[in-house]
């Protein structure tokens, strides 16, 4: 069975049909990219996975373990979801840093909720994991090439370089497979490269990566799988290669020729 | 009557009148919250008492909710009865806890959507989400708008004398009505003033404060 495995997901919001029955698996340590128009349901289908929303029908299984399925009505407890949900990370379009918190806090926040929330654990206990990680947050921030703003506030920062805290963030609590929506979106064009580079730099240690990027040339590029989506369904699937070089279904044959023309 | 005769005749004015604002304001900052939490309740019937409740004291003049609260009891028959002063407390508290409480709540809304989905995607609690991210930005934001009503609870404490309670404008009244001389009016118009000032420095040390970051 594949890493991670979707089925028939759908999702209408009111009467609009949004997903209206994806299907697609994946491998560790594989890149999926995911293009298409806007409207299509790119970011719908990141969400779902993410559990910012919840899919009407279908199921999603990682590694063996079915975190969401349409045909299970028990209750899950709050915990459990929390639990399940942190299989996937999410970078998101408009970066969603915490202005109020140090670029280190917004690394170290959510593993320190996760590892203080409970009760019990000594004095020496609590330190120990508190420099644990600590440790493993400056590491990554290092890994985003911005040690040197651990203590600086986000305000203060670009915008490239508040995405790569974000993606810092995300990976601090050890995500399975990683999700980008639509990362470079909201940033200048002379910014986009850092980021894109940062990506590229976290598949060459075999990151397991969804991404959702207009981006055509760096899709083409990171990408060991590809998804055209188009009107809530997987229109095409392939290798970069496949898609890119031979489409053949004649909407992503329109969609690639429309952003080959955006780009030169 | 000099300086100090005055003053010491204002004694009782200024014990009341620092008594309403200092109560008022310490109960009804968190009461606010509370009233806050009913009007964005999920629950339809108490989002809907909470709004309606907002909008009858948001709706009505306080000096009539003193009033109505001191001899309310009284016309009604009831076994009950308030003192003046906790008359006033009680009224003047449900009034600001109403106002602070939309103050919040636009606060609280006004937060992005993203913030809140930034802390569930990183598997946080409702709560943690809460007081860990939320509420600091919130604060942040209804600074301003807070100082606005605060200061003008410094100057609605007058409206107790409405029910004879003797604050700071009531007992200057009641000097000149025996004294016949008129400065001791601008004697406690300075006072509001220096009041109000007093609040706006501390609230804009508050804002300063927080101005490390920009959203």
């Amino acid at each position: 069975m594949a890493f991670l495995q979707v089925n028939n997901i759908c999702k209408s919001f009111g009467k609009t049909e949004v997903l209206k029955g994806v299907d697609f698996s994946m491998e560790k340590g594989e890149v999926l990219v995911i293009i298409g128009s806007s409207g299509s349901g790119k970011t719908t289908l990141l969400r779902c996975l993410n559990f910012l929303e919840t899919p009407d029908r279908g199921s999603i299984t990682v590694n063996g373990q079915v975190l969401f399925d349409s045909e299970d009505n028990r209750d899950h407890s709050d915990r459990e979801k929390r639990e399940k949900r942190l299989h996937f990370g999410l970078v998101f379009q408009q970066f969603n840093l915490f202005p109020q918190y140090t670029v280190l806090k917004n690394i170290t926040l959510a593993p320190e909720l996760r590892a203080f929330g409970g009760k019990g654990s000594s004095r020496a206990d609590k330190k120990a994991e508190q420099e644990r990680i600590n440790a493993y947050s400056t590491e990554l921030l290092k890994k985003v090439g911005l040690e040197e703003k651990a203590d600086s506030y986000p305000c203060e920062l670009s915008g490239g370089q508040q995405q790569r805290v974000a993606i810092a963030r995300a990976l601090a609590m050890s995500p399975d497979i990683l999700c980008f929506d639509e990362p470079t979106s909201a940033l200048d064009p002379e910014l986009t490269g850092e980021v894109l580079k940062v990506i590229r730099g976290l598949k060459d240690s075999d990151r397991t990566m969804i991404v959702v990027t207009h981006e055509m040339s760096f899709a083409r590029g990171v990408a060991d799988k590809v998804i055209y989506m188009a009107d809530g369904v997987i229109e095409e699937y392939g290798t970069p290669d496949e898609v890119f070089g031979a489409p053949k279904s004649d909407k992503t044959k329109a969609f690639l020729e429309n952003a080959n023309q955006k780009d030169s | 009557m000099g300086f100090l005769d005055v003053t010491k005749s204002l004694s009782e004015g200024f014990v009341y009148t620092l008594i309403i604002f200092g109560v008022t304001l310490v109960a009804s900052l968190p009461l606010g919250l509370v009233i806050t939490f009913g009007s964005m309740s999920k629950i339809l019937p108490i989002r809907w008492l909470t709004k309606v409740f907002v909008w009858i004291i948001r709706g009505t003049p306080l000096m009539l909710q003193v009033i109505i609260i001191f001899y309310g009891p009284g016309l009604l028959n009831l076994s009950f009865k308030f003192d003046r002063l906790p008359a006033v407390l009680i009224a003047f508290i449900i009034n600001y806890s109403c106002y602070f409480s939309e103050i919040y709540r636009g606060g609280i809304e006004s937060i992005p959507k993203g913030q809140y989905e930034a802390g569930q995607v990183l598997g946080m609690t409702k709560a943690q989400i809460f007081f860990r991210v939320v509420l600091f930005q919130v604060i942040k934001r209804v600074v301003p708008p807070m100082g606005n009503e605060i200061i003008t609870l410094v100057k609605d404490t007058s409206l107790a004398r409405v029910i004879a309670v003797t604050e700071l404008v009531k007992s200057a009244e009641n000097i000149i009505a025996v004294k016949g001389i008129i400065w001791p009016l601008f004697y406690i118009g300075a006072f509001y003033l220096l009041f109000t000032a007093l609040v706006t420095w501390l609230l804009h040390l508050a804002e300063k404060k927080m101005s490390y970051y920009s959203v």
